[in-house]
């Protein structure tokens, strides 16, 4: 073995080359899951924008409309590879990429379901476990900006360098109220990783006062939400201006600024933003889930993921008669997917209610959008953190 | 920690050799090009562009961009500190009464810019 590939082993990746060369294939997979599920959003997009304006949407190219996804891709790669003459052709090209990266490295930090285990190796449902997740995806999701800021400055057009001055700065603007906002819950639970936070808020709502566990309403999920139902309103919000979607659109406000920092985009490179776009989107409404919604866990399952592995161990005899797995092995395979289809419902929920929210709320004022982020969402984001931290002072044990 | 990354920089590659194959082959499986001195200049609603490399801006985005970084690192200072805060809390209130001081100094901030108009978009 090469000692380039030496130095691979004991990482994260794996601890030969065949656990290795699985996780290469696995994180490509992530990778082209995430890039394909784009067109997939664009078509519920587009029909269920159309069902909200009572109008057809795209009904014509294969069933549902469905192959419109197809005729889409092929006019993205069929297009004339047009490059304006004024244009900084470094980061013009470079910008799409600079766009597309950060979504996707965030969403790399993203559990997406519990490890399984097969033939004695075990994978993990996520390309990177970070043990500080939360930072890593603020960190990350903010090199975003470089991306825009690229594009519109390279296209030497002055629509699009004001659509990436106000996307950089709205971004930049939104960014510190989320950051606030999250930090009562971190109070909570005490981690920044993502699969703690998880674990965190299995079983029944509950929490200690005083040295006291107090079970309230035994009926609720211990999730994040009822902790923190401000903080909750407060990320999505910013989640929205991040993303820059509507309401919070400025930066593509087509009366004024045609199609902001991509107007000199066309063909392959402008699909890139969209795909960063709305791989923003999932990493967004991924996060909301792991943190305000128990994430993959399955609500009101007791223990959580031990309980689901094991209904499993005692009902998955069936599988191990079809494929040879062992019955723990096959167990855990088994509790994945039942995981992964939890984790799909929340976050396709949350992605729902992006698209919801596009055709029910109209468009902000540029200065609108300032006011509400640093004279609304902060001042309440602070008020937030302090009431919690005030709460938990008070809810301390102090045996003196 | 950095064992963590690794499965990182694996995607930053893959993703890096998609954005580059997938650009540079469009740019191949396109219509020939076909310029003229309209097309090729900045898009304008009908009336020749005004170049952009010299265009002045308003100074509210340095100042939007300078009020940020102050936020934010003060953002990041009370991370760490929210992870201890409950654990620490059983030993003495020493940590609750530090970062109220922290919090009332960082709200007196922002009072203080939003007084000084800095963020007051006309």
């Amino acid at each position: 073995m090469s000692g380039w590939a030496k130095l691979w082993i004991g990482t994260d990746m794996g601890n030969g080359l065949l656990e290795i060369i699985v996780n290469t294939i696995k994180i490509a997979l992530i990778f082209f899951a995430v890039v394909s599920t784009v067109p997939l959003l664009v078509w519920v997009e587009r029909r269920g924008s159309a069902f909200m304006q009572n109008r057809l949407g795209p009904n014509r190219v294969g069933p549902l409309g469905l192959l419109q996804l197809a005729a889409d891709a092929v006019k993205f790669i069929f297009k004339e590879p047009f490059v304006p003459d004024a244009a900084d052709k470094v980061l013009y090209f470079m910008a799409p990429a600079m766009c597309l990266l950060p979504a996707m490295l965030t969403f790399a930090a993203i559990p997406l379901s519990t490890p399984f285990t097969v033939m004695g190796h075990t994978f993990k449902m996520q390309v990177a476990d970070i043990n500080v997740g939360i930072i890593y995806i603020f960190a990350v999701a903010s090199l975003g900006v470089y991306g825009i800021l690229a594009a519109g400055w390279s296209s030497a057009n002055k629509y699009s360098l004001l659509g990436a001055l106000r996307a950089s700065s709205q971004m930049i603007s939104y960014e510190v109220a989320m950051g606030l906002s999250i930090i009562g819950i971190l109070m909570k639970y005490k981690t920044f990783d993502l699969t703690k936070m998880i674990w965190a808020q299995t079983g029944p709502f509950n929490f200690i006062w005083q040295g006291h566990i107090i079970q309230p309403l035994s009926w609720l999920p211990n999730w994040g939400i009822f902790f923190q139902p401000l903080a909750f309103i407060l990320f999505f919000t910013a989640g929205f201006a991040e993303t820059n979607r509507l309401p919070f659109d400025l930066p593509e406000g087509e009366a004024e600024l045609v199609a902001g920092y991509h107007t000199e985009y066309g063909g392959f490179k402008f699909n890139m933003f969209f795909m960063g776009e709305y791989g923003h989107m999932m990493t967004s409404s991924a996060l909301i889930t792991i943190l305000f919604f128990g994430g993959y866990a399955l609500p009101w399952s007791g223990g959580g993921p031990v309980q689901v592995q094991e209904f499993w161990m005692s009902h998955s005899s069936w599988l191990s008669q079809v494929i040879p797995l062992a019955t723990g092995e096959a167990a855990s395979v088994l509790a994945m997917l039942t995981h992964l289809i939890c984790f799909s419902i929340k976050m396709g929920f949350f992605l729902f209610v992006y698209i919801w929210v596009r055709w029910t709320l109209p468009r902000f004022r540029y200065d609108q959008l300032m006011d509400l982020g640093w004279k609304t969402m902060l001042p309440w984001s602070l008020a937030n953190l302090g009431a919690t931290t005030a709460l938990l002072f008070f809810a301390r044990y102090n045996p003196l | 920690m950095l064992q963590q990354l690794a499965p990182i920089l694996v995607l930053i590659a893959i993703v890096v050799i998609f954005a580059v194959v997938a650009i540079f082959l469009t740019s191949l499986s396109g219509p020939k090009k076909n310029p003229s001195a309209a097309k090729q200049m900045p898009y304008e609603c009908g009336v020749p562009g005004i170049s952009v490399k010299t265009t002045k801006f308003p100074v509210k985005f340095y100042l939007t961009a300078i009020l940020f970084i102050l936020f934010d690192i003060e953002v990041i200072f009370l991370y760490p500190w929210a992870i201890v805060y409950t654990d620490l809390l059983k030993k003495s209130p020493f940590i609750f009464i530090e970062m109220v001081i922290f919090m009332v100094i960082l709200t007196f901030g922002l009072f203080y810019v939003w007084m000084g108009q800095a963020l007051d978009w006309d």
